[in-house]
């Protein structure tokens, strides 16, 4: 899986980024600008401590951070916090199993949907998110999204930063085909790909079971033609006459790809483009710094480039960032104490320090922290920074819940999209199936 | 000791006499008191009912916790609407009706009976040719026999990972033979971008896979076969394909009934390698029901749906047992009469 990799990709760097995190932190000057806010008034449960689970770093500073600021929250006051950290597969289960058993960890951070998808059994953070909201320029969309119960101005989760898949490509292998960089049409995106695959470095999507980059195309090709799975009563809308439109145009497209995308993974893409085999594909900034780190891919890094996922038809980039959603549980015998935990980890004393030693990996939910150092190190990683400025999400336009999850993990959408590029099912049939599937999945939902 | 030694000579007398008169001293009286203090421990232990429930208690307790409570969970789950994170509701047939219009069920079941069917046949045309091959006598018989057995021994998970190397769009060696050693091809082979090819190649991988435990297990049974009558049936002028048709193949049956069972348990129920290849791609095509009942189980969290899947392929396993237990174990000449 990608995480896997871009985990592994990543230890060397954070050898560098743990150095930059221990020295360069605390000599910096912060340029994140706190408005003042009176914090909101609770008090700390006496004998109060608390247990969390959030999921494995991407960088090792990611953990020394983290570990940090909580053993400095723990000398601020007193409050013992024990933080494990848990496989990105494991998250989801045993959220789970803490939700339905009552008991366990206070405070977990889970993936962009758990919140929604636990609501009963978790206490709303409403009074910590309006203060760190106020108090650092103002939530983003997609922190909203993901924060906000559905059409309610509580908080049920408070983000913590997002990382998303953008475009990636070989800047002069496009300006050999006569491109600066990937047109923002429909039209435009076939013209490059029959260039590229002309020139022998084709372009290659993910048309496979996977589930992050597989997911992250079906999802461009419909938000850009403006179809959605949802309306936003929650709805299933997938089979429009938009839904037909982005089949048609992957149609289009696929002809002009590698061989073999219809069996790739979450990996194979990264393996393909380090290799040279393609020019272009979408991916996390794991592959990135991966060619980066590596001397013997350090060209490639060099000749490559960001971009996010072209508009299409929609009015922004449509590209949707797998979020870091903290919760606390009703269970939690001291809520103030998770509370104020989460809030000190939000607030630019620890929050900074964290971000910049993420290189990147995370971006952040708060408006205030796009001044962090990190989005000016490195030109080519600058524009992750606006991830959470998007406002699509899994299961867009709709409400948040178990099933739009079900339906990513199952893959409806991309093997909607791939039965028609391999010319298995016409695009209506495989809009009727899709929605077929889907409305099995959201039957409880409504 | 006294009874063994007092009739031998005098000195052992003495001696054992010697040593009975301490033992009488030392030892005797802490033993009797132990036995009178035991006896009714002992006497437990001699009840016959006791000590049934004693001994079977453990097995019990395992398989009731292991293999009776999760297999009637999931049974009862298959009746469920539950879904990860939610307590479902009896909904009763709800599930598998569903399944009886789902096109991706049928598809699974479909797969699951030609993966089952194809890579049984070839597991045990090669296996048997292979255990046939090795009951010779030739050189380093033993070393080659433990090689054999690798594709068994390694994790499944391993050998599916060597395999969907093999099977890769990009970089697979076998389309790097063809295309940039031998120049047979152009472009890359795409084992696994279509339905029939993908099915096909995850066969071969089950068989690849399959072929010890058949070649090893039928070795073993054609070791039990006794060279006399291969003798006999020489002396009577019995051609190799007569002595295999009418001694080897006969006097196999019962255990080719038992492996082929064991083989098409193991075959219909089949995940890892479909899961690790091609986790049922391209499309569902390659799904088989164990990897469909995970994959709308756990990854799609809808349990009761799962379940319902997996508690599909018990008729399906009941017949296939059934099939080869009866069509190829109970012939009566196995219980001392003639065959009709």
């Amino acid at each position: 899986m990608r995480n896997d990799i871009t985990r592994r990709d990543a230890l060397a760097l954070g050898l560098s980024a743990a150095t930059f995190a221990a020295t360069g932190a605390a000599a910096q000057t912060s340029s994140i600008k706190a408005a003042d806010v009176a914090a909101p008034k609770r008090e700390i449960e006496k004998g109060a401590s608390l247990r969390m689970l959030r999921p494995v770093r991407f960088v090792q500073a990611d953990e020394d951070v983290f570990r940090a600021n909580a053993a400095k929250f723990t000398k601020d006051t007193g409050v013992e916090v024990k933080v494990d950290f848990v496989g990105w597969e494991d998250i989801n289960q045993q959220t789970a199993v803490t939700a339905n058993s009552g008991a366990g960890p206070d405070i977990i951070i889970g993936f962009s949907d758990a919140p929604h998808i636990y609501i009963d059994k978790l206490i709303e953070l409403t009074d910590v998110a309006d203060y760190v909201g106020k108090r650092y320029g103002g939530w983003l969309p997609l922190a909203q999204r993901y924060g906000k119960k559905n059409k309610s101005d509580a908080w049920i989760g408070l983000p913590f930063g997002a990382t998303a898949g953008p475009l990636i490509y070989r800047k002069s292998i496009l300006q050999s085909v006569g491109f600066d960089r990937v047109p923002e049409d429909h039209a435009g995106i076939v013209d490059l790909c029959q260039k590229l695959q002309k020139a022998g470095k084709p372009a290659g999507f993910a048309l496979g079971n996977a589930k992050g980059d597989g997911n992250g195309f079906a999802n461009w090709a419909l938000w850009s033609h403006n179809a959605a799975l949802l309306d936003e009563e929650g709805n299933v809308v997938i089979n429009s006459k938009e839904t037909i439109a982005a089949l048609n145009w992957v149609k289009q497209l696929y002809p002009t790809f590698i061989p073999g995308t219809t069996s790739w993974n979450d990996v194979s893409n990264n393996r393909a483009y380090a290799a040279q085999e393609i020019a272009l594909t979408a991916n996390g900034v794991s592959l990135y710094f991966s060619l980066k780190n590596d001397p013997a891919t350090r060209a490639i890094a060099e000749d490559t480039e960001h971009q996010l996922l072209p508009k299409g038809l929609a009015k922004v980039s449509p590209m949707a960032g797998l979020t870091l959603n903290a919760m606390v549980f009703k269970h939690s015998q001291y809520p103030n104490a998770a509370k104020a935990f989460l809030q000190y980890m939000l607030e630019k004393d620890q929050y900074e320090p964290w971000l910049n030693a993420n290189s990147g990996y995370w971006a952040q939910p708060l408006g205030a922290y796009a001044e962090a150092a990190v989005w000016s190190q490195d030109p080519k990683v600058k524009l992750f920074k606006d991830t959470m400025n998007s406002t699509y999400y899994d299961g867009y336009a709709g409400p948040i819940s178990t099933a739009t999850g079900a339906v990513s993990a199952d893959y409806v959408l991309i093997q909607m999209c791939a039965s028609v590029a391999t010319g298995a099912a016409t695009p209506e049939a495989a809009a009727a199936e899709a929605e077929q599937r889907c409305k099995r999945y959201f039957r409880r939902q409504r | 000791m006294l009874r063994r030694f007092a009739p031998c000579d005098d000195g052992v007398v003495t001696f054992t006499d010697r040593t009975i008169n301490q033992m009488s001293v030392t030892t005797l009286p802490p033993l009797a008191l132990a036995h009178r203090q035991q006896s009714w421990l002992v006497r437990l232990f001699d009840y016959k009912p006791f000590l049934i429930v004693m001994c079977l208690a453990p097995a019990i307790g395992l398989l009731a916790v292991f293999l009776t409570y999760p297999l009637g969970l999931g049974l009862w789950l298959a009746f469920t609407d539950t879904t990860i994170g939610r307590k479902g509701v009896y909904v009763g047939l709800e599930n598998f009706q569903y399944l009886l219009t789902d096109s991706l069920w049928w598809n699974a079941v479909f797969y699951s009976v030609v993966y089952t069917g194809i890579a049984t046949f070839g597991k045990f045309a090669l296996g048997f040719w292979l255990a046939l091959l090795l009951n010779n006598h030739f050189p380093f018989k033993s070393l080659l026999r433990a090689i054999i057995l690798l594709p068994w021994i390694v994790p499944t998970v391993l050998s599916a990972l060597a395999f969907w190397w093999i099977y890769d769009p990009q970089f697979s060696i076998i389309s790097y033979l063809l295309v940039d050693v031998l120049h047979w091809r152009t472009s890359n082979v795409d084992f696994l971008g279509s339905p029939w090819p993908a099915r096909f190649s995850l066969i071969a991988a089950n068989i690849w896979r399959g072929i010890p435990f058949v070649a090893i297990s039928l070795l073993a049974g054609l070791q039990t076969i006794s060279p006399s009558l291969y003798e006999a049936a020489m002396l009577d002028g019995a051609s190799a394909w007569q002595r295999f048709r009418y001694i080897t193949f006969p006097m196999m049956m019962p255990i080719l009934a038992i492996v082929m069972t064991f083989s098409i348990i193991f075959t219909f129920t089949d995940f890892q390698l479909v899961y690790a290849i091609t986790r049922g791609g391209p499309g569902n095509s390659t799904h088989l029901l164990a990897t469909l009942a995970f994959q709308r189980g756990i990854a799609g969290g809808e349990l009761g749906e799962g379940a319902a899947i997996a508690v599909s392929m018990i008729p399906f396993l009941v017949f296939a047992t059934l099939f080869s237990y009866f069509g190829l174990a109970r012939r009566k000449w196995q219980q001392g009469e003639s065959n009709d």
